[in-house]
């Protein structure tokens, strides 16, 4: 069953993110259970967080446009902050959903969180090994997600700071040089 | 009934679900994320599970009931279940899970056709009384008035 629920926007408008910003962290959740589905897009909205669900790893792979042989357009700007997965799925199971996106040049910074309402030491493990960012037991509480995201906005604050004080040291550099020729080639550095 | 009696019975009668085990603390989180913005996200969680619900047991009805008996099929069901009824809090229906895919573990028939009907039992008791509180909710608001908020205290 096809579900991909895309993130409506009127909800955002409620919850403005306490960061200021407007961009808002854009999770990916991958669950084959209606009613996990439902719950968790709850809770990561009810977190200020822009939400895509999905029904399945495949579905997920499509969404990401990982499940193509060639390349195709526009997933550049495709920006996911965060991938939540169920572990256990019909199909491709949410720990081969996280090899796959690990394997992947595009996507394999993004933290990946596992989902499981088994508490079994070695699938922890393994999942941890395999570069998991966390993992969650079912039913995932609000306190988690909150977690999550203070620690993911902290990351984001920090990379966005960096790149702030990148940008005024070049501009800096652009106006101290006198030969424009210098000022151009510090341009195309940034 | 007047406004105030009928949000005291609400409160009477869920109080009771949690202390006769029925539900557990699960149900009040999904309460605490319901607001003006999504008034009805208990009720919506709640179908659904009674839909996946109705499909599981119909679908692990009939796997039971086979000549050779799949656990192979019949474990991935009771997991499912497992897992939704853990997501809403129905707790009994979620114990009675645990132990159904014990026996399923040890290939029992016999124990897991008892296990189906315990299972059944608890659903279709958590079915009626989740109905009877949304009934419950709807009558106070249809007299104008607003759902009691959660106590967590008890």
């Amino acid at each position: 069953m096809a579900e991909v629920l895309l993130p409506r926007k009127m909800e955002m408008a409620n919850d403005p993110s306490k960061f200021g910003s407007p961009d808002l962290l854009h999770v990916l959740a991958v669950d084959d259970s209606h009613v996990d589905r439902k719950f968790i897009e709850r809770l990561l909205r009810v977190s200020s967080c822009k939400v895509t669900v999905v029904d399945s790893a495949t579905r997920a792979l499509q969404y990401l446009g990982l499940d193509v042989e060639v390349k195709s357009v526009g997933f550049e700007d495709l920006k996911v902050n965060l991938i939540m997965t169920d572990y256990s799925m019909p199909g491709m199971t949410g720990y081969e959903l996280l090899k796959k996106i690990k394997e992947s040049s595009a996507f394999r910074e993004v933290p990946v969180v596992i989902m499981s309402s088994e508490n079994i030491l070695p699938r922890i493990d393994r999942c941890l090994e395999e570069g998991a960012e966390d993992f969650l037991l079912k039913p995932v509480k609000l306190s988690d997600v909150k977690r999550l995201r203070d620690s993911l906005m902290k990351v984001e604050d920090l990379s966005f700071t960096k790149s702030t004080q990148k940008r005024e040291l070049e501009t800096e550099n652009v106006y101290s040089f006198d030969s424009p020729v210098q000022s151009q080639l510090k341009r195309t550095k940034i | 009934m007047d406004l105030v009696q009928m949000q005291k019975s609400l409160q009477d009668y869920t109080k009771s679900l949690f202390l006769e085990g029925i539900l557990d603390s699960q149900f009040l989180q999904l309460q605490q994320l319901q607001d003006e913005s999504n008034p009805d996200f208990v009720s919506q969680v709640v179908t659904l599970f009674f839909q996946d619900s109705d499909r599981i047991l119909n679908d692990l009805s009939l796997s039971l009931g086979q000549q050779v008996v799949d656990f192979k099929k019949v474990d991935p069901h009771v997991h499912q279940l497992k897992g939704s009824s853990s997501s809403i809090g129905a707790q009994r229906v979620k114990n009675a899970c645990v132990v159904f895919r014990n026996f399923c573990e040890q290939q029992n028939v016999e124990a897991c056709h008892r296990c189906l009907q315990q299972v059944k039992q608890e659903y279709y008791l958590v079915k009626n009384r989740l109905e009877t509180l949304f009934k419950l909710e709807q009558q106070i608001v249809a007299s104008g008035g607003m759902i009691p908020a959660v106590e967590l205290g008890f």
